[in-house]
């Protein structure tokens, strides 16, 4: 057997594990060796036909995923259960894309398995971190016939994994802009609104350096995806003027959304889901995509390395594809669904619905933050993709900005 | 002179409900929005009252065993922290021995080593011992952050007690166990008493060093954490609410216990 | 046995802080020495110079968590030390009531006190807007995203520790002794200097050892209530590790952070007139 995909399914050999008795040795060893590499080679064609040729249905399987990420009576995996005969075990153990990935490291480089089948995160520095450290299994498209039928052909072709190898989109969002409209008035189109000395000192932007990266760029006209490091660096620069002006009130991570929705920005560069639910909750903020161009994003499944059932979780992924069981998981999200089918599933629940429940299924099929027309969908960027060495150039522009 | 004394005195008991008040002020609004009647999954916006959230508090069945795993960790780690901390507390304020130097560094280095790097670092260590990530791990780790705490604040205390009532216990017969609980432990009570406060409250609200130890065991602020990407559900506010309102009352009835007893 | 007890007394925290720090803190400071990236692997090359690049561009982010730091642990002491002066000498029966309620609103996670804070002190919401309606505050007034929300937020979440062990040290002094001195000095001001204060010294000790080198590594506070310039080197840290995977410049800012924090707890142990370092830690 082709030893990298060994190193996928077992554990690597024991003779660097200690026993905790010789814990200090361990320290010294780890100090003396340092850290090992694990790059990836490209797995070839037939070693993954291989791998999955020799793996076997187990009847279960263990899913992590980020907490209210599942609704609570667990519909869509006790359908799988009953369809299938696999039992599950369903976990929310992930609560940050960065400590994840802090978490999973040391573990999977040291050949032992996470324990989860299926672990679920955000495209983003992490996910191609997993993916270039080989410690993602590669998928057999054969095994996902619901996702070759349903998926929508935004989540098919995605910059930072060609051809879904290593992964398949959970549940997605569109980062736009989003304003508080008892602050502005006006009916706003471009992403140069960000920029409007205007807003001096109510601008939210924010702190990820892809997300910001890639906003300074489409602001520029550049696309993302096939962008460089010369398209990296006007872009700091026109970000690095906009923070020098004031503009900027501060960088955010998710907490930008309560800032909008209070007035203590008046916008703000935004995720879709947030708004959403702002808006249900009767909050006067409104969100669109710019006309230069927005970014998807997506939370996406992948089998980590020495993963148990494998195949049970193939499984699983594959079915949360069929449109009944998608549309189930996108009511309770809310967020956007990679599968489009279930946009007509869930106007004919609201049709025979009745009171609140109808009230709210309306409004999330008549949402485009829900279901983004095509029209926007064409003008949603992927993220950058980008190497180590290119990593290396490109957070430094960005981070420097953010947490000068 | 005296009169002026008492108005201090009275200035500085509201002076201290003021900052007590202030400290809780917070939880003034977690409270309120334990009642929140919202209609989508953010729970911001004031919009009606109910009690549902009380009556569906324990639904969510992952937070509610991350709760249990919370409180049990903090008690567990908070008994072991506090009896070897005050023991190294005893030991660096009352005894000269060798190495007493080296263990007030590790003392302070243990403070000033920031978080993020405590857990990575442990979990490597974890990782390579073969040690699996569970609740256990997650206690070790939570003993190690609070322990400088407990040893310091016991140290402030120890330090300038007069030895003389110990020998005194000791010259009337009394044994090295028998002098330590009737005559030390008494006088050191606040220190250690204080030190089981800090560290009950660094264990229960710990975030960083347990993401990287925790395994797959979930505690509170963890799933707090995760729950903020889609929005806490008003349920967590209520177990916030039960635990301010549980500390409350102990409070009230030590007040009146204490009251009792004079 | 009596030369034995200060050993039985350590051991068990010795065993802990041997195999739980001081073996992680070895093998860290191994990986602050060493080049490379996360996908290639780290080779030990016994760079120093690591400390010198993460060191000059990270100086300002460093020098501006000891300045919020410091000021924070000023405030701390300054707000605490009436509180807990007033719980030693005139808490009575409910002194232990009294500390738990000043500790209490910290069992309850830090996410949610953010939030609640972020709501409080909204721009225009209940306590600035209706100030703002009144014409009692100018129009663009904001606390939150600024240096002062920072150094109020470290404050504020590391009080208790300020306040305990003061505390702790006060609750011994007998009160007899502070009337005493009352009597015999002409000013209240000049019997709690001369007398009150030398005995809670080692207290303000404990309480600054626990607040200011905490406080100046937290990264929470600058990153919920800071504005674009107030980035503190626990921040930096975060990114360096988690994001860049860049674990050597990460393990070489925090043993720099550790080195000048002793330095710092040094000179103030000199400034309370100690001569000896570890020995003021111990008093």
């Amino acid at each position: 057997m082709n030893p990298f995909m060994r190193g996928m399914t077992q554990p690597r050999t024991r003779r660097d594990i200690f026993k905790l008795a010789g814990a200090s040795a361990a320290g010294l060893a780890l100090a003396a060796c340092g850290v090992q590499g694990q790059k990836a080679a490209p797995p070839k064609a037939d070693a993954v036909a291989d791998f999955w040729a020799k793996q076997q249905k187990h009847g279960k399987v263990v899913f992590a995923n980020w907490p209210e990420y599942m609704p609570e009576d667990k519909g869509p995996l006790e359908k799988f259960k009953a369809d299938t005969g696999i039992s599950y075990e369903y976990k929310e153990v992930i609560q940050e894309n960065a400590e994840f990935f802090g978490k999973a490291d040391p573990v999977l480089r040291a050949g032992q398995p996470l324990g989860y089948d299926i672990v679920v995160m955000t495209n983003g520095v992490q996910l191609q971190h997993m993916i270039d450290l080989g410690y993602v299994v590669p998928l057999d498209h054969s095994k996902l016939p619901n996702f070759q039928a349903n998926a929508g052909q935004k989540y098919k072709e995605r910059a930072y994994d060609p051809g879904n190898k290593y992964t398949v989109p959970y549940t997605s969002g569109v980062t736009g802009i989003a304003y508080n409209t008892n602050y502005i008035k006006d009916d706003l189109t471009s992403i140069e609104a960000l920029f409007d000395p205007k807003y001096k000192g109510r601008v939210g932007m924010m702190a990820d350096a892809q997300e910001i990266g890639n906003f300074g760029m489409i602001s520029l006209g550049i696309a993302p995806e096939t962008s460089t490091e010369a398209d990296w660096r006007k872009a700091g620069e026109k970000l690095k003027a906009q923070r020098d002006a004031g503009i900027v009130r501060k960088y955010y991570d998710q907490s930008y959304i309560d800032a909008v929705s209070k007035g203590d920005l008046w916008i703000s560069m935004a995720w879709s889901g947030d708004v959403f639910q702002r808006q249900l909750a009767g909050e006067p903020v409104k969100f669109y995509v710019p006309e230069e161009g927005g970014t998807i994003w997506t939370d996406n499944m992948l089998i980590p390395k020495g993963a148990a059932n494998p195949v049970d979780a193939i499984m699983l992924m594959d079915y949360l594809y069929q449109p009944a069981v998608a549309a189930e998981l996108d009511e309770f999200i809310q967020y956007v669904t990679p599968v489009p089918a279930v946009q007509d599933l869930l106007r004919e629940k609201a049709a025979s619905a009745t009171g609140e429940e109808k009230k709210t299924l309306e409004e999330m099929v008549a949402s485009p933050l829900m279901f983004p027309s095509d029209e926007e969908y064409a003008k949603l960027h992927s993220y950058t993709p980008l190497t180590t060495q290119q990593e290396q150039v490109f957070n430094p522009i960005f981070q420097s900005i953010t947490q000068a | 002179m005296r009169t002026r004394g008492r108005l201090g005195d009275r200035l500085l008991h509201a002076y201290t409900w003021l900052i007590i008040v202030w400290l809780s002020s917070p939880i003034a609004v977690m409270i309120l929005f334990g009642f929140n009647d919202k209609k989508s999954k953010s729970n911001t916006t004031w919009q009606g009252f109910t009690l549902r959230w009380y009556t569906e508090l324990f639904d969510i069945s992952d937070l509610t065993v991350a709760l249990r795993n919370t409180l049990v960790i903090a008690l567990v780690s908070t008994v072991i922290t506090v009896v070897i901390g005050t023991m190294l507390g005893i030991a660096l304020g009352r005894h000269r021995f060798r190495g007493a130097g080296a263990t007030n560094f590790l003392v302070f280095a243990a403070i000033s080593t920031p978080e993020l790097v405590m857990g990575a670092s442990l979990l490597s260590l974890f990782v390579s011992g073969n040690v699996p990530r569970d609740a256990n791990t997650i206690i070790i780790a939570h003993v190690l952050f609070s322990l400088s705490f407990v040893v310091v604040t016991v140290r402030a205390r120890v330090v300038g007690l007069d030895p003389s009532l110990e020998e005194a216990a000791r010259d009337l017969g009394a044994t090295a166990w028998g002098t330590f609980r009737q005559v030390t432990l008494p006088s050191i009570m606040p220190g250690v008493l204080a030190g089981a406060m800090l560290s009950f409250a660094l264990s229960i609200d710990d975030y960083v060093v347990t993401s990287f130890v925790n395994g797959s065991t979930v505690t509170f602020p963890l799933w707090i954490v995760g729950a903020v990407k889609t929005g806490i559900p008003p349920q967590v506010n209520v177990m916030g609410t039960l635990i301010f309102g549980v500390g409350v009352l102990i409070a009230i009835a030590s007040a009146v216990a204490s009251r009792r007893r004079a | 046995m009596k030369r034995l007890t200060p050993y039985l007394l350590v051991l068990p925290s010795w065993i802990w802080l041997a195999i739980f720090l001081v073996v992680p803190m070895a093998a860290m400071a191994s990986v602050s020495l060493q080049t490379g990236n996360a996908i290639d692997g780290f080779a030990m090359t016994f760079s120093f110079s690591n400390y010198g690049d993460a060191l000059s561009r990270y100086s300002t982010q460093l020098l501006r968590s000891l300045l919020y730091g410091g000021l924070a642990t000023v405030a701390m002491m300054l707000i605490g030390y009436p509180v807990a002066y007033w719980i030693a000498f005139r808490g009575g029966r409910r002194k232990s009531m009294y500390l738990f309620l000043l500790l209490l609103p910290f069992f309850v996670s830090f996410v949610l006190r953010t939030i609640s804070w972020n709501f409080l002190l909204a721009d225009n919401g209940i306590l600035f807007g209706t100030l703002k309606g009144w014409g009692l505050l100018p129009e663009g007034f904001h606390v939150l995203a600024t240096t002062f929300a920072v150094v109020g937020g470290l404050t504020y979440n590391f009080l208790p520790f300020m306040i305990l062990p003061i505390y702790v040290a006060l609750e011994r002094v007998d009160p007899r002794v502070v009337e005493a001195a009352q009597d015999l000095y002409a000013t209240r001001g000049a019997a709690f200097r001369r007398v009150v204060l030398p005995l809670s010294l080692p207290g303000v000790f404990a309480g600054v050892l626990m607040t200011f080198v905490p406080a100046t590594a937290d990264p929470i506070n600058a990153a919920i209530l800071g504005g674009t310039s107030n980035t503190m080197i626990g921040n930096i840290i975060q990114t360096e590790y988690l994001t860049n995977l860049n674990y050597p410049t990460a393990s070489a800012l925090s043993f720099t952070l550790m080195a000048v924090l002793l330095v710092g707890i040094f000179v103030y142990a000199r400034v309370l007139g100690t001569e000896n370092v570890l020995e003021a830690a111990a008093r």
